[in-house]
């Protein structure tokens, strides 16, 4: 056997493990979903087992058989309001942070570093750490349990993350374009939307859909702050470890179930990420 | 009163001081080059003028008015990026029509106005075309296209010509003057090619140390420059120095030793005699021949080289000291090449007197 496809005979069996490593979780996950709470508790684990769709059926129908009787979940409304969450906290982090984003990189202001840092320093501390307080200020002006309140913390997940990323995009692109553009008689507002915002577009998909994932996993800030009404899959899904016992299969299905968004999204906004940023306009 | 004026502008960049009070008049419809070495700060120059950078300390007045308060967009003023910066995500068409959309021009106007300027310039066959799909040259022109499309009162060049190929470069230093005259624009001109200056600039500018140096017509700049610094960075090749010291001898004419020979200076250096100077003499100014000359140099020949139209010869001394010589071309040294020697003859006439210590033209 030569040396060269020796080598590349190891480098993929190398990255077999690491694949392996990463996805046999998810492969599991998938297994259990289709699996009943008995075959899931089965010592030793095995892959043969008559698959069932009973447990997607349980979190579409909102009703869960357990040993003691049937239990409603709100899992769909679960479902809904993490993406309402999600979208609404995005959007409201991308109408803030992209201008924002844009006054950081292009212009030079007192205590325009120290701010930026500041924002980014709302992703060092652990949200435990202010959920306390803000729950007793959120029930006092009547945020605690709505929509509002918890797309309005979530902007200390979302918006850094969004704020800092597009940054360094807009950092990225000539301000020679945009000089050239305001000589051409444009106030700078216009520079930013027509010339900036387009060219950092992939950098602000990208960071949108991270801002969304984040958004998506976050747990914390909806168990504190929201009731049943409004909390997201996450904290949902905490209703499957019922008086009965855990229901395994349920929760595999509904992280199946709510992976998917994310993916979809995802599979969508590739089209944008791997778009270049094309500077054939500059040289050198 | 100028049309464009700045006065005493001043930037530094951290430590370094880049310009320091610098001044500049053009008149309308004038085409000045700024000339200099790279990184003198002819490019800020232009960014001040324009209004993307704010000078330390000065003014820059455009139509007998201040402009220091007023952004790039209105200052009227339109400029041509050494780096052509055009939009990436529009067409050749939409670049150059972006200053008339600016305008909210009605749409058959701007349509009428790039397709003119386009073909002007010569790449209305590419107006649909993205920049990163336009070569250099293209993407020149469509820089310079957008620059002139609404007729700018003040238009500037930033080194347009450097990043385009050698035909192309001459193609466009013959086509722009014509291109100033048709829009009567006041032009200032950056570049780093004394050719360049030479060929577009009414007057040229030589920037230097944070100020100019000179501001002249081409012929002055190149004939009399003000000091040794200004005609070394003139002509190619370049100017021949040699340090001096005049001395009277017993008839009463002024001689110096050059390349260990002693030559008459004739009557212009008749009051340097006892001073320290550096004789500046272009290449074209010395004569070189097989026989001898009255006050010629002997001189070995060390190098020759043809350029085409003119032939450059390096010539040597008997002290080592080397002369550069260029003439027409001919066949003869051609034949000669190789070590020979031969008798050089400076045009005093036409020679050029230098303080040795200040280097100001005497």
């Amino acid at each position: 056997m030569s040396k060269g496809l020796l080598r590349r005979v190891i480098r993929g069996g190398l990255l077999l493990v690491v694949v392996l490593f990463f996805l046999f979780p998810m492969f599991w996950v998938l297994l259990m979903s289709f699996q009943t709470n008995q075959d899931i508790l089965r010592t030793p684990p095995s892959l043969t087992f008559t698959p069932t769709i009973s447990n997607y059926v349980a979190l579409i129908s909102g009703e869960i058989q357990t040993s003691v009787g049937t239990l409603p979940v709100y899992y769909m409304k679960n479902l809904w309001n993490s993406a309402f969450l999600s979208a609404c906290a995005v959007a409201m982090s991308l109408v803030l942070g992209v201008p924002a984003a844009y006054a950081f990189a292009r212009f030079k202001f007192r205590l325009g570093e120290d701010i930026a840092f500041t924002l980014l320093s709302f992703r060092f501390a652990p949200p435990i750490l202010v959920l306390l307080p803000l729950q007793l200020y959120f029930q006092d002006i009547g945020l605690y349990d709505t929509y509002l309140g918890l797309v309005w913390v979530y902007q200390l997940i979302t918006l850094p993350l969004i704020l800092w990323i597009v940054r360094g995009y807009f950092e990225d692109i000539s301000p020679d374009i945009e000089h050239a553009y305001r000589l051409d008689g444009h106030s700078w507002f216009r520079s930013m939307w027509k010339i900036a915002i387009p060219l950092a577009r992939p950098g602000i998909a990208a960071a949108g859909l991270l801002a969304f994932i984040f958004a998506w996993n976050s747990f914390i800030f909806a168990l504190v702050l929201g009731s049943s009404d409004v909390q997201p899959v996450t904290v949902g899904s905490l209703a499957f470890m019922t008086a009965s016992g855990i229901q395994y299969g349920t929760i595999a299905a509904s992280l199946v179930l709510s992976v998917i968004p994310t993916l979809v999204l995802a599979l969508y906004t590739q089209r944008y990420l791997v778009e270049g940023l094309s500077l054939g306009a500059v040289k050198g | 009163m100028a049309y464009l004026e700045v006065r005493g502008v001043a930037k530094s960049f951290g430590k370094k001081k880049l310009l320091d009070g610098l001044s500049l008049e053009v008149e309308q419809g004038e085409c000045v080059v700024v000339f200099g070495p790279s990184g003198c700060g002819k490019t800020v120059l232009l960014r001040i003028i324009a209004g993307v950078l704010e000078p330390d300390r000065g003014e820059v007045w455009i139509g007998g008015k201040s402009v220091m308060n007023v952004g790039p967009e209105a200052r009227g003023v339109a400029m041509a990026f050494q780096n052509f910066a055009l939009y990436p995500h529009m067409d050749a068409f939409e670049n150059i029509a972006s200053p008339l959309r600016a305008r909210s021009r009605p749409e058959e106007e701007i349509k009428q106005r790039v397709h003119e300027i386009a073909g002007l310039l010569r790449i209305d066959h590419v107006l649909d075309h993205l920049p990163k799909q336009l070569s250099n040259g293209q993407k020149q022109r469509t820089s310079l296209a957008r620059s002139l499309v609404h007729g700018p009162s003040v238009l500037m060049l930033d080194d347009p010509l450097r990043n385009v190929d050698a035909k192309i470069r001459y193609e466009m230093r013959l086509e722009l003057p014509r291109v100033f005259r048709k829009f009567h624009s006041t032009v200032l001109y950056v570049t780093q090619d004394y050719k360049e200056a030479l060929a577009l600039g009414d007057r040229i500018g030589v920037l230097m140390d944070g100020h100019f140096e000179q501001v002249d017509t081409p012929a002055a700049i190149y004939g009399s420059p003000r000091n040794r610094r200004v005609a070394s960075l003139f002509g190619d090749p370049p100017i021949n120095l040699f340090p001096i010291r005049p001395e009277r001898g017993g008839d009463g004419a002024v001689h110096a030793q050059i390349g260990g020979q002693r030559v008459a200076l004739g009557p212009r250096a008749a009051e340097l005699a006892g001073r320290d100077c550096v004789l500046g003499v272009r290449p074209e100014d010395v004569a070189f021949g097989f026989d001898q000359a009255e006050g010629g140099i002997p001189v070995e020949l060390a190098a020759v080289t043809p350029f085409n139209v003119r032939t450059v010869t390096l010539l040597k001394a008997p002290d080592a000291t080397e002369i550069l010589a260029s003439r027409p071309e001919d066949n003869s040294l051609a034949a000669a090449r190789g070590h020979r020697k031969g008798w050089a003859r400076i045009d005093l006439d036409r020679a050029l007197f230098f303080d040795a210590a200040s280097g100001a033209r005497l």
